[in-house]
């Protein structure tokens, strides 16, 4: 018998009709966890790098995390996985939600999809019945549209759907994979459901789902319920509001947005719009909220309140979390009330909340400097919110310039040319980023930005306050009850940090010290997609509930083996390695390692060496980037050393990467 | 002796639907504790407690489960509250045969909330934090003597009974019985 996980994954072969329950290897589960860890395994053992993002072998994954559907609060995201058609890598990217918990309840821990449909269908998993069903009426609907039908046309209105949107459909390379009031939108994984000819997974499911320790695992769960009361009740002092609480920042209830208006970048991650948040703002965008916002709203048994419904005047309701909120605002130099209406239409289309405002403000920035022209935009209105919702069109439905946009301000900068490249200036792998660019490098965030396989900051940071407290006595009172650390020694790196002066950025914390800041931070957020735990209440505040300490009680309760802080450390240090390989055997090297150019104006190039040099080091990577043999064996990962000599990525007996393996790619 | 006044306690899971996130812990946690072993399992399918949710429309009401109810409704009425149209079913706790809440997966058998006995308050209450569900206790003055409670088992027979007859559930039994001795 099973724990926590049901042991059984759904296999779909969608160029055959071909549907198999397929039982998992228990053995599996203790290395590598579940959620990403296993992901991972089998993007390794069925996705070999020749196989590109719109190939059919290409594997679509959605993974449940380990312990989504147990009594652990806030503990509902679905891993997905695939490779990405715009970094070329493998891309997974996390939804919250309801999905992942009733596909467990129907009996799964993921759904592997392969191959590709010749016609539009959709996934409906009842239990154990499940089957592929035409979708050619939902083609080009809405995702939040898509879901309503489905569950009417099944008679039930408890089916949790996924869908993709007509940006989906469209391989639009930033296209996301909505599902009710969450999506997992980096990396384009909706356009490799589209490219597969499939439009959604519904699943409803009505069986238990067993926990190892009972007792053990629910006094766990009600000890995190108290501490989340507990952080309700006594917010963080000393530092902005969104970071003050858990949860994901909270962006639906926090009217207050100075910090995000002026010290985010606008239009293209271009300008910096210094006393921006005046009172009268502030009233306007208060009012704007209040009015349009119905409700907050939250995932799956979590009661922290990151989303809301969203009735923006004359367009159907919809659900917005997080940031969303001001992406399309601030990159069209907008107000709130453009932002909340324009995100009502993306979520519909189905694309990333972060680069499709980015892709429209990086044309408009073209068409100014000359490099387009009028031509380039037949039609396009004069006024500016007008050109956001016309480039939105022309992008998901890839008609004209906007087929050339839909792949992402990378490619299109390619394939437009004559200078374009230089405004594709905020990617790092390929992949656009949030919109910051600040002035004194921070050598902690170098490393994460530098060596984040998620490719998004949110998903590597956290944990760590972002900038040191002003004074020691705050300092001080911060660290009191700072149980979350996984050593004290954090706790000093904390308190010796000074805004300005010896002990202060960019060289302190050490070069030492920012290589274990920085493996913590990563660490926890690995720990969540293995177990399927929402970063809000763990990886991403300050003080969060879940914690290396606490984590191995509840792995060993939930699914009944053995764990402890060591051996926890010992599985996340083996998928994230098993990440790194996938991307290594991709092509990935040190050379795309690297923030943005302009991410910071004052850069310290030889700091920046020594930072990589360490951590790569640290995390038993060589000079290059490549987990070195030695790595691989101490993490039972010998298969992987086998390959990488096979394909010349390391030779034999020798940590060096071959000559064929540094020479440029592509 | 009839005319006798007896005070008893009323328990009351008190439901302010403005405040639900629609997160469904509720559900989880009363379906664990009522898993057998307690905790050992969670399935919402039996919770006895739902939310009726449709985000879209803004509607989240959560309702506990009670009694059973052997036929369906005659008609149905609409509720339209604050603009919203609401099916009158949003508003009922009975197991029936309209529709799928409160019934064992397995069985079909109907659920009843028990507010958690044994517990200081039941555990959906315990488990809300955005205070959607409140406990409340409160004394009332009763005529009759207060009835026994039913056992859980009984729900169900009596639901049986109603279907088929007490005669047919207890040849059932009788041969199930004898079956399981050859």
């Amino acid at each position: 018998m099973r724990y926590a996980e049901t042991g059984f994954n759904l296999e779909v072969d969608l160029s055959r009709g071909n549907i198999e329950r397929v039982e998992t290897d228990p053995e599996d589960t203790e290395l590598y966890l579940g959620g990403l860890g296993t992901n991972a395994k089998l993007i390794w053992d069925r996705v070999p790098p020749e196989v590109e993002a719109f190939d059919p072998e290409n594997l679509l994954i959605f993974g449940a995390g380990m312990l989504c559907g147990t009594p652990a609060t806030g503990c509902n995201r679905t891993i997905v996985t695939t490779v990405s058609p715009q970094t070329k890598l493998m891309a997974f990217s996390m939804m919250g939600g309801f999905w992942a918990p009733e596909l467990k309840y129907a009996g799964y821990d993921k759904v592997v999809l392969r191959g590709k449909s010749p016609e539009l269908v959709y996934l409906w998993i009842n239990n154990d019945t499940v089957e592929l069903r035409d979708a050619s009426h939902l083609a080009g609907k809405g995702a939040t549209e898509t879901g309503e039908i489905i569950r009417q046309e099944l008679n039930e209105p408890k089916a949790q759907v996924a869908a993709i949107g007509l940006a989906g459909e469209n391989r639009v390379y930033f296209a996301s994979i909505e599902q009710g009031r969450s999506s997992a939108s980096r990396g384009g994984i909706g356009a490799v459901m589209g490219d597969k000819g499939l439009k959604a997974i519904a699943v409803r499911g009505t069986k238990d789902l067993n926990v190892a320790d009972p007792l053990k695992f629910m006094e766990l769960s009600q000890e995190v319920l108290e501490y989340i009361q507990f952080r309700n009740d006594n917010p963080i002092p000393g530092v902005m509001p969104i970071l003050a609480g858990l949860g994901s920042p909270q962006e639906m209830k926090v009217h207050d947005e100075k910090w995000h208006t002026e010290n985010f970048m606008w239009g293209n991650s271009r300008l910096r719009r210094k006393g921006f948040w005046s009172d009268e703002v502030e009233r306007e965008w208060t009012e704007t909220m209040d009015s349009m916002r119905t409700r907050l709203i939250s995932c799956y048994n979590c009661p922290m309140t990151c989303g809301a419904t969203i009735s923006p005047p004359g367009r159907p309701t919809y659900m917005m979390k997080c940031f969303s909120k001001l992406t399309y605002t601030m990159a069209a130099m907008s107000d709130l009330e453009f932002g909340l209406g324009i995100a009502q239409a993306a979520t519909e289309y189905g694309v990333d909340g972060f680069s499709a405002p980015q892709v429209m403000a990086f044309a408009l920035e073209l068409l100014e400097e000359g490099i387009l022209t009028d031509e380039d935009f037949p039609g396009m209105p004069e006024d500016n919110e007008g050109r956001f919702f016309w480039l939105l069109d022309a992008i998901v439905k890839r008609e004209g310039i906007g087929d050339i946009l839909a792949n992402g301000t990378y490619w299109a900068a390619q394939e437009i040319g004559g200078g374009a490249e230089e405004f594709a200036h905020n990617n790092i792998k390929k992949h656009e980023q949030l919109p910051l660019k600040l002035s004194m490098l921070n050598p902690i965030y170098f490393l994460m930005y530098a060596t984040g396989e998620k490719i998004n900051i949110t998903q590597i940071e956290g944990q760590f306050p972002q900038a040191p407290f002003p004074k020691r006595e705050q300092r001080e009172e911060f660290v009191k009850d700072w149980l979350q650390v996984p050593d004290d020694r954090f706790k000093q790196y904390f308190l010796d940090w000074e805004p300005r002066g010896e002990y202060s950025i960019p060289y302190y914390p050490t070069v030492e010290m920012c290589c274990d800041i920085v493996d913590w931070q990563e660490k926890m957020h690995y720990i969540d997609d293995a177990l399927g735990m929402c970063a809000g209440l763990s990886s991403f505040p300050l003080k969060p509930p879940y914690h290396i300490h606490n984590y191995p009680q509840f792995i060993e309760a939930g699914a009944g083996f053995d764990m402890d802080e060591e051996k926890l450390t010992q599985a996340v240090k083996r998928y994230r390695t098993l990440v790194r390989a996938n991307n290594t055997r991709r092509g990935m090297r040190r050379r795309d390692e690297k923030p943005p150019e302009n991410h910071w104006k004052k850069r310290f190039p030889e700091l920046e060496k020594e930072l990589l040099d360490t951590y790569y080091q640290f995390k038993g990577w060589n000079e290059d980037g490549i987990p070195t043999k030695e790595t691989l064996q101490e993490l039972e990962l010998d298969y992987i050393y086998e390959d990488f000599v096979a394909r010349g990525i390391l030779s034999d007996g020798e940590d060096t990467p071959s000559q064929a393996a540094t020479a440029d790619q592509q | 002796m009839a005319d006798e006044k007896k005070t008893k306690t009323i328990k009351t899971i008190k439901v302010n639907a403005d405040l639900c996130n629609g997160c469904r812990a509720c559900e989880m946690i009363c379906s664990a504790f009522h898993a057998e072993p307690k905790y050992s399992s969670n399935n919402p399918e039996r919770s006895r407690i739902r939310v009726i949710r449709e985000p879209l429309r803004d509607q989240y009401v959560p309702v506990y489960a009670g009694e059973y109810a052997g036929a369906e409704c005659a008609g149905r009425d609409k509720y339209v509250i604050d603009g919203k149209e609401y099916d009158e079913c949003a508003f009922c706790r009975a197991s029936c045969p309209s529709r799928d809440l409160f019934k064992e997966p397995d069985s079909g058998l109907p659920l009843k909330c028990d507010m958690c006995e044994g517990e200081e308050e039941p555990l959906c209450v315990k488990w809300c934090l955005v205070d959607a569900l409140t406990y409340e206790e409160r004394e009332e003055e009763v005529d009759e003597e207060e009835e026994e409670s039913v056992e859980e088992m009984e729900i169900g027979l009596e639901s049986l009974a109603e279907k088929y007859g007490l005669s047919k559930i207890m040849e059932t039994v009788a041969r199930m019985s004898a079956e399981k001795k050859g």
